[in-house]
């Protein structure tokens, strides 16, 4: 049984459909990718698993559980956490009470340890645990929505777009920092834009176009795939 | 030196009550961006259960202290249950709706809780039972300062330390600040955001009704349209604070206090409102955002 299983998943805003029957699973203790141009509806499937948008119709089932319609509270509780699109960290909150905000689900004494371990992986972000989360640098705000969301001790961790604005260096930093949650066993779907490191990340991946699916496959085929190369990786024209 | 004294005191006990009813409005507006009309309405609501107490037990021999206890405690969950009421039914179901929609809702709900208290007490003006209260008056530097003023002055600094703690250094009360950033973030937090309303729309009306009782026992008077006067002056206090911010409120309250009791004792007590309100366009031209308004890392 998959950790998650999205089956036909439709969303709209209005009379826009931004997800036109979704389906993907997520087996436990892979990294899965979702690429897609802007606009294809990455952030929409994201924002739908967390509870945080209704849905028009098929289902989403976590660890066995139907979460088609429960609340955000209630999916996080059941340990998926996601770090979102743009980051939003509560800039006028410090860091250590958004990393606090992260465990809110969370006994005390384990949240602590979660805190403790999260500033191992990111020492800046301990340096800076007295500071507002506003005033600190983007690279430095994207580490703090992930360790947050890893304070809330996911089973599954939703990415969306990690590396956005960010400069080179802090992106393989980033991308090294997930390959390490990941190897401490926590299952990711990692949302990006930067195909190659996404894919080079991950075991499989899936293509989203407009609302729909239109690949999917291990992430090394789909690294090789002449469709992916022409759309994602900016290699050159497609043929035909 | 006399009436400089007088004027603190005066102006602390009324900031202090200012301050107690700005709370409210600027928690709802901090969680939900809505100013809700209907708060001062709720806090007046609180003056006239503690009224009608008050009134009925007067003379029956138990001792003040006690039945204003009484009183309180029956005003804030009367008003509590109220302010629950009001967001679950005026609010709530226009949530997604048009900004403009609950702003109406919130002028039409201040209505029908003002005219309800018109049906229930009547359109006439009812005064507060005396004798309830010790009559001792101290005098300071030539000031004569009363048992009741130094009751406000206290309490509200007990209750608004109280919720500062509560909001600043507990779980829940970052939770509360949390939403009021950035709601849709609070729930990928766990944070179970309708609880996190239902408890501003608790904790804002109930220091709303203590501030409404404190305006009953210190003017010793309780009118039914009482409610806008005083909304309206805790409201402009939590603008000039700042509104969404708390200790904005507090501050707000406070100064405008101050601000209202020099007026009236150094320079015409007809001129009052006329010279708070300069005061606040002056302030919100040099800060439009109010003295501890919401800086722009807030509003991501
Ligand atoms: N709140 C909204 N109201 C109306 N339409 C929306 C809303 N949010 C997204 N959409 C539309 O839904 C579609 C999918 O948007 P979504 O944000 O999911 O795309 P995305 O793949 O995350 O794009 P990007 O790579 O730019 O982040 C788009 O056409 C977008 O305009
Ligand atoms: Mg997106």
């Amino acid at each position: 049984m998959s950790l998650l299983a999205i089956d036909d998943l439709r969303v709209s805003y209005g009379e826009i459909e931004a997800l036109r029957g979704v389906s993907l699973s997520v087996e436990a203790g892979e990294v899965v990718t979702i690429l897609g141009a802007n606009g294809a509806g990455k952030t929409t499937l994201m924002r739908a698993v967390s509870g945080l948008l209704g849905k028009r119709g098929g289902q989403i089932a976590f660890d066995g559980q139907d979460i088609t319609r429960a609340g955000a509270d209630r999916i996080v509780r059941l340990g998926v956490t996601q770090a979102p699109e743009g980051r939003r960290v509560f800039g006028t909150l410090s860091v250590l009470e958004n990393l606090r905000l992260g465990g809110f689900t969370r006994p005390g004494a384990e949240v602590r340890a979660s805190i403790e371990q999260a500033y191992e992986m990111f020492p800046r972000l301990r340096e800076r645990s007295a500071q507002l989360a506003g005033t600190l640098s983007g690279g430095e705000q994207q580490m703090l929505a992930i360790a947050r969301a890893l304070v809330g001790r996911p089973k599954l961790l939703l990415l969306d777009e990690p590396s956005l604005g960010l400069a080179p260096i802090i992106v393989q930093a980033i991308f090294r920092s997930l390959r390490q949650i990941a190897d401490s066993g926590v299952t990711i779907l990692l949302v990006e834009q930067n195909a190659r490191s996404a894919l080079k990340l991950a075991d499989r991946g899936y293509v989203l176009e407009v609302g729909r699916i239109v690949l999917d496959g291990r992430a090394d085929t789909l690294l090789a795939s002449p469709e992916v190369q022409a759309a994602y990786l900016g290699k050159g024209h497609a043929p035909g | 030196m006399g009436t400089f004294v007088q004027q603190v005191f005066n102006g602390l006990t009324v900031g202090g009550i200012y301050a107690l009813i700005a709370l409210g409005y600027t928690m709802v507006y901090g969680v939900m961006r809505l100013i809700n009309f209907a708060h001062g309405d709720l806090c007046i609501l609180g003056a006239f259960i503690g009224l009608t107490l008050l009134s009925g037990a007067a003379g029956s021999g138990h001792p003040g202290v006690a039945l204003l206890l009484l009183a309180f405690v029956l005003a804030i969950a009367v008003v509590a249950a109220a302010g629950v009421l009001l967001e679950f039914v005026a609010y709530r179901p226009l949530r997604r709706a048009d900004r403009l929609a609950a702003v109406v809702s919130a002028l039409g709900a201040s209505v029908l809780i003002e005219n309800g208290i018109m049906i229930v007490w009547g359109p006439n003006v009812h005064v507060f039972p005396s004798g309830l209260l010790p009559e001792t008056v101290w005098h300071v530097a030539g000031a004569a300062i009363t048992f009741v003023q130094v009751l406000i002055i206290l309490a509200s600094v007990v209750l608004m330390a109280a919720l500062y703690v509560f909001v600043h250094h507990t779980k829940f009360g970052t939770a509360i600040r949390a939403a009021a950033i950035d709601q849709d973030t609070a729930r990928l937090m766990g944070i179970n955001v309708n609880r996190v309303i239902v408890t501003v729309f608790v904790v804002g009306p109930a220091l709303g009704a203590i501030g409404g009782l404190f305006v009953g026992v210190y003017y010793r008077e309780a009118y039914f349209t009482m409610g806008w006067v005083y909304g309206l002056y805790a409201f402009i206090a939590a603008i000039l604070g700042g509104i969404g911010n708390i200790p904005g409120a507090m501050l707000g309250g406070v100064l405008l206090g101050l601000f209202n009791a020099f007026a009236a004792g150094y320079i015409s007590s007809s001129w009052q409102d006329a010279i708070t309100f300069a005061l606040l366009i002056g302030i919100l031209l040099v800060r439009p955002t109010g003295l501890l308004g919401e800086r722009v890392a807030e509003k991501v």
